[in-house]
C-alpha cells in the first residue's frame, strides 16, 4: 500500500501543473472569444483562486512521493 | 461532575453553539437565495444576465473570502479562545446582514450601492470563515470521545437548517405583503426583500445573549492555564511540514469532495430546477424545503454511526454514490418537467398575453410573443411562450423562426413528489459526506492549533470548491450548450479525485484522545 501511495504521488505532482495549464489556456480562450468585463473578471477569479490550490496538490504529491503519508500520526506528539 | 450534569452541559453547549451557527448560515444564504432580486436592485438593469452574473460573483466573493476568515479568526481562536472568537464572528455576520437590508438601491445612490453590498458580502464571508471551525471545535472539545461524531453532527445540521429557514422566511415574506399574490410579489421585489435581512438582527441579539453565558472550552482553558497555547498558530499550522501535510490531506482527501457534493445537492439542484427545468418559484423552493426536512435527521444518524464504524467510509460512500448517480438524478428532473410526454387538455388553454416587440435596431423587424396557460391531464399547468421573429426584409422573412419555451411550470402532484424524492436523495448524500466531517477534522489536529488548522481546509473545500459549484456549473452549461447536464462534470471530476485520494491516504481510525 505504501508503494502505491508513493507512486500515486507522482500523479498528484503532475496534476498541479497540468491543471494550471488547462485553467490558463481555457481562461485565455474564453476571454478571447468574449472579451467583456464579466468574462475577464470571472476567469481572473478562477485563475487567481485555483492556482494556489493546484500548487497545494503538487506539494501533497511531493509529500506522498517522499513517504510522508506512509504512517499517519496517531498522537499530537507526532505532529 | 455527575453523569447527569455532564449530559446537561453537553446539550447546553450544542444548543448554544448550534443556534449561533444556524443564524450565521441563515444570514449567509438569504443573499444567495435572493440573488435575482438583489441583481435588479443593486446592479445596472440594462443587461439582466450581467446583473445576475455580478450578483453570483458577489456570492462567490462571499465564498472565496471564507478561507481568509478561517485564517484570521482561526488564529484568534487558538490565541484568545474559542468562546470570544465565535462571539465576534456572530456580531460581524449579524451586523453585515442587517446593513445589507439598509443599503439604498442602484437607482438611488448609483455605483456606491453594489460596492457597499460587495463589501458587506465580503465581511459575511470572513465571519462565516471564522464561525464554523470555532463551533465544531467547541462542541468536540466538550463531547465524550465515544460520541464525538454524534454530538458534532448536531452542528452539521445547522448549515442545511440555515438554508431551510432562509427559504421559509423568503417564501412567507413573499406571500404576506398584500392580500393578492401578484401585488405581494411586486412589493417583495421592490422593498420586501429587505425584511429577511433586517429580521436577522433579532436572531443575532438572542444568540449573542446565549453565547455570552457559555464557558470557554475545557481543553483550551486547560492549555491556557498551563501556558501551553500556541504563540503563532499560523506558523505552527502551515509552516511545519508535519501539520501542513495533514492540512493538505484533509483538503484533498475529504473537504474538497464534501464541498462539491454539498453545494450540488442543495444549491445547484435549486438553480437547476428553477433555471433549466423552469419550475415555478414557489414550487422549486418548497421542493427543497421538503427534501431538507426529510433528510436533515440523517446528519445525526451518520454522525452517530461514524462513532461506531469510523468517519472515512461513510464520507467516501456518500461521494461515490453522488458521482455515480448525479447524471441520472438530474436527468429525471428534466424528464419530469418536460411537456413532450404530457397530454394537453386543449379546451382549457388560456391566452394570457399577446404582444409585439419592435426591434430597436430596425423598427421594421419585430418579435410577436404569445403567452398562454397550458393545462395537462395529469394536473400540471405550464406557461407557454411562443415567439415569432418577423423580418421586413423578404429574404430574411424566409428564415423566420418560431420558438416555443415553457416557464413557471406548476407540476402535477405526482411529479412534484417524485422530484421531492430525488432531492431528498441528493441531500442524503450531503448528510453522508457532511455528518461525520467535523469529528474527522477535529481528530486530525492538536488542540493548540486546532481552530486554525481545521478551519482552512474546511473553508477551501466548502467555500472555494463548493461555493463556486453553482457558478462553474452554470458557466459550463453556457460553454457546452447542447448538454444541459454538462455542469455536473465539475462536481463529478472533483468528487472522483477526492474519493480516490481519500480512499488511499486517509485513515479510518477514531482518535480516542483529542486532549493533546
Amino acid at each position: 500500500m505504501n508503494a502505491i501511495k508513493k507512486y500515486l504521488g507522482v500523479i498528484w505532482m503532475i496534476l498541479g501543473p497540468v491543471a494550471i495549464y488547462y485553467l490558463v489556456k481555457t481562461a485565455a480562450a474564453e476571454i478571447a472569444k468574449k472579451p467583456v468585463i464579466d468574462t475577464k473578471i470571472q476567469w481572473a477569479v478562477f485563475v487567481i483562486v485555483f492556482i494556489p490550490i493546484a500548487i497545494g496538490i503538487t506539494i501533497f504529491g511531493y509529500y506522498a512521493f517522499k513517504g510522508e503519508y506512509d504512517h499517519l500520526p496517531e498522537s499530537s506528539r507526532e505532529i | 461532575m455527575t453523569h447527569q450534569s455532564e449530559k446537561k452541559t453537553i446539550w447546553q453547549v450544542i444548543a448554544a453553539s448550534s443556534l449561533g451557527t444556524l443564524i450565521e448560515w441563515y444570514d449567509f444564504y438569504i443573499f444567495g437565495s435572493l440573488a435575482t432580486v438583489i441583481a435588479s436592485q443593486f446592479f445596472p438593469k440594462t443587461n439582466p444576465t450581467a446583473a445576475l452574473l455580478s450578483t453570483l460573483a458577489t456570492f462567490a466573493a462571499g465564498f472565496i473570502v471564507r478561507p481568509f476568515g478561517a485564517l484570521v479568526f482561526g488564529r484568534l481562536g487558538d490565541l484568545i479562545g474559542r468562546k470570544y472568537t465565535f462571539l465576534l464572528t456572530l456580531v460581524l455576520m449579524g451586523g453585515s446582514t442587517f446593513a445589507i437590508g439598509l443599503v439604498p438601491g442602484y437607482a438611488t445612490i448609483g455605483f456606491a450601492a453594489p460596492l457597499i453590498v460587495l463589501l458587506l458580502r465580503l465581511l459575511q464571508g470572513l465571519a462565516l470563515g471564522g464561525e464554523y471551525g470555532g463551533a465544531a471545535t467547541y462542541v468536540a472539545e466538550h463531547a465524550p470521545p465515544h460520541r464525538r461524531g454524534y454530538f458534532t453532527s448536531w452542528i452539521q445540521t445547522t448549515a442545511t437548517l440555515g438554508l431551510f429557514i432562509s427559504l421559509g422566511v423568503i417564501l412567507i415574506t413573499r406571500h404576506m405583503l398584500a392580500p393578492d399574490l401578484p401585488t405581494s410579489i411586486q412589493r417583495f421585489n421592490d422593498w420586501g426583500w429587505r425584511i429577511p435581512f433586517l429580521v436577522s438582527i433579532l436572531l443575532v441579539v438572542v444568540s449573542i445573549y446565549i453565547r455570552l453565558r457559555m464557558n470557554e472550552s475545557p481543553l483550551f482553558a486547560k492549555l491556557k492555564t498551563e501556558g501551553k497555547t500556541a504563540v503563532n498558530p499560523l506558523k505552527e499550522s502551515f509552516g511545519h511540514k508535519a501539520n501542513l501535510k495533514m492540512v493538505l490531506l484533509a483538503l484533498f482527501g475529504a473537504t474538497m469532495g464534501q464541498g462539491v457534493v454539498w453545494y450540488t445537492g442543495q444549491f445547484y439542484a435549486q438553480s437547476f430546477l428553477e433555471n433549466v427545468c423552469s419550475i415555478d418559484f414557489d414550487q422549486s423552493r418548497t421542493i427543497l424545503i421538503w427534501g431538507i426536512l426529510f433528510a436533515t435527521p440523517f446528519f445525526v444518524v451518520f454522525g452517530g454511526w461514524s462513532d461506531k464504524i469510523g468517519r472515512k467510509w461513510i464520507m467516501l460512500a456518500g461521494m461515490l454514490l453522488a458521482i455515480c448517480t448525479y447524471q441520472y438524478i438530474f436527468k429525471q428532473f428534466m424528464i419530469l418537467t418536460d411537456p413532450a410526454g404530457k397530454t394537453e387538455l386543449t379546451g382549457q388553454r388560456k391566452l394570457l398575453e399577446n404582444k409585439t416587440i419592435v426591434s430597436e435596431k430596425n423598427p421594421a423587424d419585430s418579435i410577436h410573443l404569445v403567452t398562454t396557460e397550458v393545462h395537462y391531464n395529469d394536473g400540471a399547468v405550464f406557461k407557454e411562450v411562443k415567439a415569432d421573429t418577423l423580418f421586413a426584409d423578404a429574404a430574411r422573412a424566409a428564415v423566420t423562426k418560431t420558438s416555443i419555451k415553457y416557464k413557471e411550470k406548476k407540476l402535477s402532484t405526482v411529479a412534484y413528489r417524485k422530484i421531492v424524492g430525488w432531492v431528498f436523495i441528493l441531500i442524503l448524500y450531503v448528510t453522508m459526506v457532511y455528518g461525520p466531517i467535523a469529528a474527522f477534522l477535529v481528530e486530525l489536529f492538536p488542540t493548540r492549533i486546532r481552530y486554525t488548522s481545521m478551519s482552512l481546509p474546511y473553508h477551501i473545500g466548502n467555500g472555494v470548491f463548493g461555493g463556486l459549484t453553482p457558478f462553474i456549473a452554470t458557466l459550463l452549461t453556457t460553454i457546452y450548450v447542447t448538454d444541459k447536464l454538462s455542469g455536473l462534470w465539475y462536481t463529478i471530476i472533483v468528487g472522483a479525485v477526492c474519493l480516490f485520494i481519500g480512499a488511499i491516504y486517509i485513515s479510518n481510525r477514531i482518535d480516542p484522545d483529542v486532549n493533546d
